[in-house]
């Protein structure tokens, strides 16, 4: 059953721009669903409409609940609070939502420890790594319990080697706690590894020309196989057509 | 290291040079201390009229910190009204203005004849000088906030206060710290120049500015340099003391204080 439909969706900045036009996409419950597509082509427009911070022209944007879940989003930089120790960037939305200040702090320490960053609890985010502060964004998002993760483009300003383990611990969250994600990127490679489907997005107005599954064997290292090659090659090879278009 | 220390006693030479250059000019022409004193006879003068200098020094320093405090917590509030509504901005910040760049003293006089109480007197014209840079550089702050988190707070449902406490007044803080440093030095000016202009007038004004009036009446140049001295000195230590405050605030997470 799915968690979010977006139907018939538009979207213009207010310079005239036309970001996205006519937008179908359905988000399944517990899903791992990429959003593919060149520079420019309007899927962070796209999330930024599903998380309203960006109001659209047209269409509609729907929870099955009727009402918006617990969400939590990351952005493309961590967007940290520089004076505030990771404890209490972690803890930021518990805070928000009230609660009291006990209770957020054992759930902020329990999101640090998730992501790996147990210990640094007291360190300010310029004494950390842009990996680390990454990792303390991906806290703060887990920290509510989130029924579904937003995440923009989270790791396009780090490193390969960085992304790699990043990308292999937020399958691993993800996968345990059952969470639906909906993950924009512009890297086949990642979609391909992280995602159950793919979203290929066309170039502005950005429209979505074709959704992928991504079929994972069960077992073994699913970079190093045949089949991530080929299902990676299916997917430039859909994001090449969409591209000529 | 080497070049480090050189460049710290650098300043350190060129003012001794110039105190020996000065010494010996007033020596070898043996010119009169009522025309131009030698810092000699300065540093003696410090000495023997200490206490009445060091009275006069606590009451230009009481109005300095005390219009301080009245500016930064004045031009604060101001701040965050204006951060709260683009109106109250619109409406009052003009007038913030035309009060930063009418002098001081064309002011001062006109303060004189309404308020009766002498120290009060200083206290306004000090605090008018020194509130605008807190106050501009404040609001700046308010609105240099992270775009990024500004989305988070507004996607958590966060309240008002909760922005301006949790977010806004943190990001200010650099340059409010900023404003405060400036804004530190100007008190003391606006001190001065309240003690200058009242000095005809109310009687009772024993500061610094008023000690230099009275010295020159009666020729003690000594003393007046004497006393300006002291106003230096504190505008140095004033400064210092902010300075300070700002990076032990800053020191961990602010770009500005990062050292090395």
């Amino acid at each position: 059953m799915s968690l979010l439909r977006i139907e018939g969706l538009g979207l213009r900045f207010p310079n005239g721009v036309t970001a996205l036009d006519g937008v179908d996409l359905a988000l399944e419950r517990g899903e791992f669903l990429s959003l593919l597509g060149p520079s420019g082509c309007g899927k962070s427009s796209l999330l930024r409409a599903v998380m309203g911070l960006a109001l659209p022209s047209a269409g509609r944007i729907a929870w099955t609940d009727g009402r918006r879940p617990r969400v939590g989003v990351v952005f493309q930089d961590a967007t940290l609070m520089p004076w505030a120790g990771v404890l209490d960037n972690v803890a930021l939305p518990l805070r928000l939502a009230g609660s009291d200040r006990k209770r957020r702090e054992a759930a902020a320490l329990a999101a640090i420890e998730r992501v790996g960053l147990g210990g640094f609890e007291r360190a300010v985010p310029r004494e950390l790594s842009g990996g680390m502060r990454m990792r303390v964004s991906i806290a703060r998002a887990l920290v509510g319990d989130p029924d579904v993760l937003l995440m923009d483009e989270p790791f396009a300003a780090l490193d390969e080697i960085t992304r790699l383990r990043l990308d292999d611990d937020l399958r691993a969250l993800a996968t345990a706690r059952g969470t639906t994600v909906l993950f924009v990127t512009h890297s086949v490679f990642e979609s391909v590894y992280l995602s159950s489907r793919i979203a290929v997005m066309t170039p502005r107005p950005g429209r979505v020309a074709g959704i992928l599954p991504v079929t994972r064997p069960a077992a073994g290292d699913f970079r190093a196989s045949a089949e991530y090659a080929r299902q990676c090659g299916e997917v430039s090879a859909l994001l090449g057509r969409v591209m000529a278009a | 290291m080497k070049g480090a220390l050189a460049a710290r006693l650098a300043p350190l030479v060129v003012g001794l040079l110039v105190l020996g250059g000065w010494e010996a000019l007033v020596r070898l022409n043996e010119i009169p201390p009522y025309i131009l004193p030698a810092p000699s006879l300065i540093g003696e003068t410090l000495w023997n009229d200490r206490a009445i200098l060091l009275v006069s020094l606590a009451v230009t320093l009481k109005t300095t910190f005390a219009a301080l405090i009245a500016a930064a917590s004045s031009s604060l509030v101001l701040a965050i009204l204006f951060r709260q509504s683009r109106w109250i901005e619109r409406s009052l910040y003009p007038y913030a203005v035309i009060l930063q760049v009418t002098p001081i003293v064309a002011i001062a006089p006109l303060i004189l004849i309404y308020v009766d109480d002498p120290f009060a007197v200083m206290l306004v014209c000090a605090t008018i000088v020194a509130f605008f840079p807190i106050l501009s550089n404040t609001m700046l702050g308010l609105r240099s906030v992270d775009p990024g988190l500004e989305d988070l707070f507004r996607l958590q449902g966060a309240g008002r206060l909760q922005v301006l406490w949790l977010l806004h007044l943190p990001s200010a803080l650099p340059h409010f710290l900023a404003g405060l440093r400036i804004a530190g030095g100007l008190a003391l000016i606006g001190a001065v120049v309240a003690e200058f202009v009242s000095s005809t007038t109310a009687g009772g004004a024993t500061g610094l500015a008023w000690r230099i009036i009275e010295a020159g009446q009666r020729l003690n140049v000594p003393r007046m340099f004497a006393a300006l001295t002291l106003i230096a000195a504190s505008g140095i230590a004033i400064f210092a003391l902010l300075t300070a405050l700002s990076h032990i605030v800053l020191r961990r997470w602010h770009e500005s204080e990062r050292t090395g």
